[in-house]
């Protein structure tokens, strides 16, 4: 008789990979001078990018507050929550110091990112860490969306982060009660301490936005500054998800375990650019606006990317329902036949 | 008469070494990196970064600071200080010294 096994994907469970160390992954061949060339910081076209985006966050945030009261009231709001939280994709990018060569441009940025995407920034980056390091290693990598077989309720419930902000709330106040959770597993005790002060000023900043509420008689505090952590969720959540959905857990290829997907300007510019994310993986000091170059430069050596959001969604959704009754299914990319050759 | 006592190698020409930049160098199964400063000076530090061993050869430099290439954690590569997390352990540096067109490494 066989039993389908459900994996243990928390940190160090039973189907941890033995893994020890650093492990080796794939590198595309790319000159070394050319990605030195890539990695290259300069504050202009961050500064240029950012600029617009908080331009249209204050634009649509006062076209929101002149029409409340009125359905474009809400029409407004859903645009401008859309905007907004293009602050998670820049939360990421900051969080890896990469977008800005100013290093304080950088972490204003990431701060203010991480708080109104209520994603504290100390903690975010010892997890995202674990996650470069064992990107969809099961039992080591912290940030996996889409175990198998798949928790279909849990992802649609979380397509407006429903789920996220309950767990977002009680790991606040336990982290400020001094209780890290999985973050134990990979913050270092020295560090541990950031963390808990920076959760007690979180709770606080949330206090007083709730009673600017009280005070206002409005809503409008909570819905313009952490609100669209809900309410502009679902296209965010579209798109995190394709990053690794479906494809190959427990190898040290970002080609067969992440996906890029060629996507529309004004998408690129809210996710800043992490539709090249098989890219960003291989090399993540490249900033994601020389994103595009570096494809272009390593597209011979990977799989051919998906071309749209639709594209990939016919390839993640039958992929998950088939997940429901084998989790061991999963996507293989066809790699290039000469990068094949050259392993 | 002070006499130097130390063991000097030679580890590459100065051109090999960009400004701003660094290289990977090995020596008696030990890793170094050698950089040169935005101001044509020679630094040399442990080759791999402190928080999970990864090599720096691929890292940044900007200025006087070297970023990991795996999670960006920062060192001031003339005094070896962690500049940022998620190293928390500062970097072994090495005297380096530039004759002619050579660059000596101090091990030992
Ligand atoms: S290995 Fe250098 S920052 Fe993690």
């Amino acid at each position: 008789m066989s039993t389908t096994h459900w994996k243990d994907y928390t940190l160090t469970g039973g189907d941890a990979v033995a893994d020890g160390g650093q492990p080796g992954w794939y590198t595309p061949a790319l000159d070394r001078k050319t990605l030195k060339g890539l990695m290259k910081r300069s504050d202009r076209p961050a500064l240029a990018n950012y600029g617009l985006w908080i331009g249209l966050i204050i634009a649509l945030g006062a076209v929101t507050v002149a029409t409340w009261g009125s359905a474009w009231g809400i029409v407004w709001l859903l645009v401008y929550s859309a905007v907004h939280q293009s602050a998670t994709a820049r939360q990421h990018e900051l969080g890896h110091g990469t977008p800005f060569r100013t290093r304080w441009i950088n972490e204003m940025f990431f701060h203010f990112s991480s708080f109104i995407t209520l994603s504290e920034g100390h903690y975010y980056r010892w997890r995202h860490a674990r996650h470069h390091t064992h990107t969809i290693i099961v039992g080591k990598d912290p940030e996996i969306q889409s175990p198998r077989p798949p928790e279909i309720v849990s992802l649609l419930i979380n397509l407006f982060n429903l789920k996220t902000v309950v767990l977002t709330a009680r790991d606040f106040l336990r982290r400020a009660a001094g209780d890290l959770g999985q973050g134990r597993h990979f913050i270092p005790e020295g560090e541990q301490p950031k963390v808990i002060r920076a959760a007690r000023i979180y709770l606080g900043l949330i206090a007083l936005i709730v009673a600017a509420c009280f005070v206002t008689g409005s809503l409008l505090p909570l819905l313009l500054t952490i609100g669209p952590r809900v309410i502009g969720a679902p296209l965010y959540a579209l798109l995190h998800f394709t990053q690794h959905a479906g494809l190959d857990e427990d190898v040290h290829d970002h080609r067969l375990n992440s996906r890029t997907i060629y996507m529309n300007p004004v998408l690129r510019f809210l996710y800043a650019n992490m539709n090249y994310h098989v890219e960003h993986h291989i090399f993540p000091m490249v900033p994601y606006y020389r994103l595009p170059e570096l494809h272009a430069l390593i597209k011979d050596q990977c799989p051919e990317p998906k071309h749209g959001l639709v594209d990939a969604y016919r390839d993640i959704v039958p992929t998950l329902l088939r997940q429901l009754k084998d989790p061991s299914y999963h996507l293989r990319p066809a790699l290039p036949a000469a990068a094949v050759a050259a392993e | 008469m002070t006499t130097d006592t130390k063991t000097w190698i030679d580890v590459c020409a100065v051109d090999d070494v960009e400004i701003e930049d660094l290289i990977e160098v090995s020596h008696d199964g030990n890793t170094y990196a050698i950089y040169r400063s935005p101001d044509d000076t020679f630094h040399a530090t442990d080759g791999h970064c402190t928080h999970e061993k990864v090599s720096l050869a691929d890292g940044l430099v900007m200025d006087y600071v070297i970023e990991c290439p795996m999670h960006n954690a920062r060192f001031d590569y003339r005094t070896g200080e962690v500049k940022s997390a998620p190293a928390c352990v500062n970097l072994k540096t090495f005297e380096v010294k530039r004759e002619g067109d050579r660059i000596l490494l101090a091990v030992g």
